[in-house]
């Protein structure tokens, strides 16, 4: 006891003993700084914008307002809540049909069957191309006077479509897109947690006299429950925060009317248009609360399943 | 415990590698690698395309190393609004559209004065330069910019399909609907008119229409008048040429190039468009209409045929720039007597006075063409969008009714509103 107490009074000694009880304080602290102070600076540095009349140059001198920006958006009727609308319809909409297709592919694909390899492959090519590319690839073939899809159309006597370029088809347009991409990153999720399945409850059911759609819902699914919300959880951040279809698409403003406005491309076209900074980084902070209150419940959902 | 000491360790040891990557980046970012090595900013042009040809010439002349980073339209102010809000100096010379970003980027202070420079050197000749364009890249009695492109507004037209109607070149507003509405009756499939149809992008192909009815968007005290009746005569025109005798299901988003794009196609009898695009017409290369493309001035409406004459783009010197003296010289050279007639030559009008007086400088324009620039030039108003600082804000406004009209709404209503709105820009501005 006394030798300890002797050994101590060393500053190095204490120095040391103190690193050495809390040593993966030590050795994680610089990575946890550098990333935290990688998130927070941005975000502080936006939250103070947001309160401020920052315009044209965040160089030029600006003032603070307090909450009279988000006064601002909150009763913006022309911009604010329709973009809020359609962030919510393009989520929504293009998330239901993927989790749907990506979960009837996902079964199709479970079973072996000759030729998988390529199925499996030529399934998952949209994934890998560029965004931008396949709204280049798409605005192309939507074209209204030269494009494909029209074209196609044509050969069955029906006429025209708008598609891009129609007020009311140009939001289902750019969400068909959306799951044209992503529906395979559904079906990858869903049939790594299919695969990780046992055959034993399905083939209990089936024995007890199930047929294939009970077996699938009130066996498959509930087992597949977690795989599924991971699935939503990832989708839906994504999809919340599409930008580079819907630019690519219908560029800076979503369109004449706005068709495609949704929060990212409307904080978008308030910063690198109008030049508006404060305004902007207004809508991104309410954009950034509501995205996490989204996840928030998402996850809370999950929790309360699971304690059922 | 052990394992998490572990894992500790590998993300600081990653943490300290990224982080110093990141360093490393910025730095040589930041200090610009030699200090001899002149960054010069421009976007995607026959302009462009010309100059970096040409740049080993300057290169071995002045010993000074030439970087060129290239961009669409959009993309470069993207780049500007990042990098000069933070103040680099790794931009030094930068092109730029004096009547879109010109005002706002003076300004915030992200163009150096070049007043002095401009007067000093007499062989290079700034009283050359034509009085519009030298008028917008000065601000507040400073010259902040070097005008380089000029551009006017013409109607390009179809000569077989105005051959096989029997009719001539429209003079007038009347005559161009006439033309437009029997070429769509008589060639099904074929449109009679096709013209820019995005909400921003038609501003300025529609400010001529505007000025030829005698409007424009502001009156002489400044106050909004895009709902004057000669304004709404105007969008009621473009819209109607547009809705009634354009290509069907015409999408609302048509830049330049679509609408250029339905033209060469040989999808259209008329378009109005800036001249400094003819070359996409008459290149056999891009064009399935080359050999029977012409052009004409703008028809002219109740108050003549006013087209814009304006500079689109100019180059200016980075505020922030340590690398000024480089800079300019390399602007003398770009915008040399010289070098402006050599491009000039090659498709792109130029802003001197002297290039446009030597036969020389319009030998291999169509001659039709150079007809119509003279007349756009000689009557042509110096914008072709509002004047204000908030420019793109202001053209969604104003653009608003052109996009009504297209449609087949009630532009006039549109008109009312939109004059509203920008009034209320303006006075927020004048503040």
């Amino acid at each position: 006891m006394s030798a300890t107490t002797a050994v101590r009074t060393s500053p190095q000694k204490a120095f040391s003993d103190w690193a050495n009880n809390h040593r993966k304080w030590l050795f994680a602290s610089p990575a946890m700084i550098i990333v935290g102070l990688l998130i927070a600076i941005p975000l502080v540095w936006t939250i103070y914008l947001s309160l401020t009349n920052a315009e044209g140059s965040v160089r030029a001198e600006h003032d603070f307002i307090g909450l009279s920006n988000y006064a601002e958006v909150f009763t913006d009727v022309d911009r604010f809540w329709p973009a809020v609308l359609r962030t919510f319809i393009f989520t929504g909409g293009a998330l239901v049909v993927e989790l749907v297709l990506g979960m009837a592919i996902a079964l199709l694909l479970w079973r072996p069957f000759r030729g998988e390899r390529w199925v499996r492959v030529a399934i998952l090519l949209p994934l890998v191309a560029t965004p931008v590319a396949v709204g280049m690839m798409w605005k192309l073939i939507f074209d209204p006077n030269i494009g494909f899809a029209n074209q196609l159309l044509g050969y069955f006597g029906i006429p025209a479509q708008p598609w891009l370029s129609g007020q009311a088809t140009a939001l289902p347009t750019v969400m068909f897109m959306d799951i044209w991409q992503w529906t395979p990153m559904v079906v990858l999720i869903l049939l790594a947690g299919l695969t990780a399945l046992s055959d034993e409850p399905d083939e209990a059911a089936r024995i007890d006299g199930a047929n294939a759609w009970q077996r699938f819902w009130y066996v498959t699914l509930p087992l597949l429950r977690t795989t599924v919300v991971v699935a939503v959880l990832l989708r839906s951040i994504d999809a919340l925060k599409t930008f580079d279809i819907l630019y690519a698409t219908k560029g800076k403003g979503g369109g004449a009317f706005h068709e495609v406005e949704t929060l990212n491309v409307y904080a978008y076209g308030l910063s690198f248009d109008y030049n508006d900074y404060g305004v902007a980084s207004a809508v991104l902070i309410i954009f950034f609360l509501l995205i996490i209150a989204i996840m928030w419940l998402i996850t809370l959902r999950r929790k309360e399943k699971v304690a059922k | 415990m052990k394992r998490s000491v572990l894992r500790a360790t590998a993300l600081a040891t990653a943490a300290l590698v990224l982080g110093g990557g990141l360093a490393g980046c910025s730095t040589g970012a930041g200090n610009g690698g030699d200090s001899d090595t002149l960054r010069v900013t421009l976007v995607n042009h026959v302009w462009t395309d010309i100059i970096k040809a040409k740049i080993p010439e300057f290169e071995k002349q002045t010993g000074i190393k030439v970087e060129v980073a290239q961009f669409g339209e959009d993309q470069l102010s993207d780049q500007y609004n990042v990098k000069l809000n933070a103040g680099t100096d790794d931009i030094d010379v930068m092109m730029y559209r004096p009547l879109q970003e010109g005002k706002l980027f003076a300004k915030n202070g992200y163009l150096a004065n070049l007043t002095d420079r401009v007067s000093k050197d007499k062989a290079w000749n700034w009283s050359d330069f034509q009085d519009g364009p030298v008028n917008s890249t000065t601000y507040k009695d400073k010259v902040v910019g070097v005008p380089i492109i000029t551009e006017q507004e013409v109607l390009y037209y179809r000569k077989d399909l105005l051959k096989a109607a029997g009719l001539e070149v429209p003079k007038t507003m009347d005559d161009l609907l006439a033309a437009a509405e029997k070429i769509k009756k008589d060639n099904p499939g074929t449109a009679g008119f096709v013209a820019r149809t995005g909400k921003s992008a038609a501003v300025t192909q529609f400010s001529s229409f505007l000025y030829s009815y005698g409007g424009d968007f502001t009156d002489a005290e400044g106050n909004a008048s895009i709902n004057t009746p000669e304004a709404k005569a105007a969008y009621a025109t473009y819209g109607k040429l547009i809705h009634d005798f354009g290509p069907a299901n015409v999408s609302t988003d048509m830049s330049w190039s679509e609408a250029m794009a339905i033209f060469t196609q040989g999808g259209a009898a008329f378009y109005t468009e800036a001249d400094s695009l003819y070359k996409n017409a008459t290149d056999p290369a891009k064009s399935k209409v080359s050999d029977t493309v012409g052009f004409a001035p703008m028809p002219a409406g109740p108050a003549g045929s006013k087209a814009y004459n304006v500079p689109s783009w100019a180059l200016g010197v980075n505020a922030s720039s340590t690398h000024q003296d480089n800079a300019w010289k390399f602007i003398q050279w770009a915008t040399s007597q010289d070098m402006m007639l050599q491009i000039q030559k090659a498709g792109v009008p130029g802003s001197r006075t002297s290039v446009w007086a030597d036969p020389d400088g319009i030998s291999t324009y169509p001659a039709d063409l150079a007809q119509a620039i003279a007349i756009s030039t000689k009557d042509g108003v110096g914008h072709d969008r509002p004047l204000v600082i908030k420019v793109p804000e202001a053209r969604e406004i104003v653009g608003d009714p052109i996009v009504v009209a297209i449609t087949g709404g009630d532009s006039a209503a549109a008109a009312d509103a939109g004059n509203k709105a920008f009034q209320a820009l303006l006075d927020d501005e004048n503040k």
